[in-house]
């Protein structure tokens, strides 16, 4: 079986894998239960993390290509006890009934800001393009990224903090 | 669903690549996989190798050669519809690839891997055709250069042989020309039900030649010869839109769940008379 080394919210797993594996089994067995298998058919998004910085839906990649990367997911994005803005403003903005589909909304969503922190209502609808919601209607989910994108651009507490 | 079981192997040569490849006839290369993977993961291809081609070196970049942009087969969408070569002199290839599916899928997704897949649904194997781009394939016997038209042979499937490797894409610089992709789907991030790729020298707002495309018209891509003809010479909305038009008589369309054959008739000369009158425009 192939040795990977796989980086997961800055800790670093060895592991020998089936190459069949895919890497959000490979994740999940690894504990981080955060992301969830959503459609299994590459369609819903659920799933999705970042690869080397870029969104992957990880039940569409094999674990075995993941060997050397750096995958984040949303268990690593609260920082020092802090929400992250996207985090802060999903629950504000009641972007998620279910819960589901979040994780990997706020992969996308971080994903998008990350190219393009000042995105219109329509780049935020593209760049959630792969990520399905079932309860929402996205109205809520698309505001609460247009508000985070806002926040990450001001420093918090107008700059004082 | 869980693929499978399979040997995985992942060469750094290209030519480690190629003999993997052919020592094992179930085997299959595997690009970005966004394609392959689901298909190994609904069991609907259970290959005894998988070779990784991300690890030879060589198969990933945009480059100049002569007259033509080179671009390798493990090329991402996302790159694709970025690289400055490509906007530059054929850009109705980034068009096309900034429609296919979602921002994740064109993180992993690469240029070689959707043409030698070839599902007549995708947008990148319309495109390719409308820009006569031909296939550099690396294989056993050597390499050779297969031209667009001469690729696409079926449904899913091309002139690569056995053991052999698509490994780049040389598409000749279009200056003067004009593009545009024009893709019509029920939903966000689905396959085309119909794709239109134009290519466009056009003078004063008249169309001087024209190249067009169509994804989705059958088991391969096909060109919409009789609206590249009557489109000569035409001008003003209304002329393109009746060239455009004559897009529905090529190929055989596909009846499917999101449309009859007529409908997809009627739907390729539509976009493709839109895809005119918007490179005139531009």
């Amino acid at each position: 079986m192939p040795d990977i080394r796989v980086t997961v919210d800055g800790v670093r797993y060895d592991d020998q894998v089936e190459a069949r594996r895919l890497l959000v089994h490979h994740l999940r067995r690894l504990g981080k239960v955060g992301t969830p298998v959503g459609c299994d058919t590459s369609n819903c998004g659920a799933c999705t993390v970042l690869m080397d910085g870029a969104s992957v839906k990880s039940c569409t990649v094999l674990a075995v290509q993941a060997d050397g990367a750096e995958i984040d997911t949303v268990e690593g994005m609260a920082a020092d006890g802090r929400w992250h803005p996207l985090q802060t403003a999903f629950h504000r903005r009641h972007a998620l009934q279910c819960g589901y589909c979040t994780p990997g909304m706020l992969m996308a969503a971080a994903d998008l800001l990350r190219d393009n922190p000042a995105p219109s209502e329509d780049e935020v609808r593209g760049g959630l393009e792969g990520n399905l919601c079932r309860c929402t209607g996205y109205a809520n989910i698309v505001a609460a990224v247009l508000d985070a994108a806002a926040e990450m651009r001001t420093p918090v507490g107008g700059g004082t903090a | 669903m869980i693929p499978a079981p399979f040997t995985y192997l992942r060469p750094d040569t290209l030519g480690a690549a190629v003999a993997a490849l052919a020592a094992d006839e179930e085997a299959k290369a595997l690009a970005g996989g966004q394609s392959l993977i689901p298909l190994l993961r609904f069991r609907l291809a259970a290959p005894t190798t998988v070779v990784d081609l991300s690890g030879a070196e060589g198969l990933r970049g945009v480059r100049e050669e002569g007259g033509a942009v080179r671009i390798g087969a493990l090329t991402t969408h996302h790159e694709v519809a970025r690289d400055p070569l490509v906007a530059e002199h054929c850009a109705l290839l980034a068009m096309a690839a900034r429609t296919v599916a979602d921002p994740a899928v064109r993180h992993r997704g690469t240029l070689g891997g959707s043409l030698a897949h070839a599902d007549p649904a995708a947008d990148l194997p319309a495109a390719a055709l409308a820009l006569d781009a031909e296939m550099e394939v690396e294989g056993p016997d050597g390499a050779r250069t297969v031209p667009a038209a001469e690729f696409f042979s079926d449904y899913l499937t091309t002139a690569l042989e056995p053991g052999e490797v698509l490994a780049a894409v040389r598409v000749p610089k279009r200056t003067g020309w004009s593009f545009h992709y024009e893709k019509f789907s029920r939903t966000a991030q689905a396959w085309a039900i119909v794709g239109v790729a134009a290519a466009v020298r056009h003078r004063d707002g008249r169309v001087a030649e024209a190249r067009i495309a169509l994804a989705n018209m059958g088991t391969v891509p096909v060109r919409a010869h009789e609206a590249e003809q009557a489109c000569r010479d035409a001008s003003g909305p209304e002329e393109l839109r009746g060239a455009g038009a004559l897009a529905g008589r090529a190929g055989s369309p596909p009846g499917d769940l999101h449309g009859g054959a007529d409908y997809r008739r009627h739907l390729a000369g539509v976009l493709a008379g839109r895809a005119l009158a918007e490179v005139v425009r531009s």
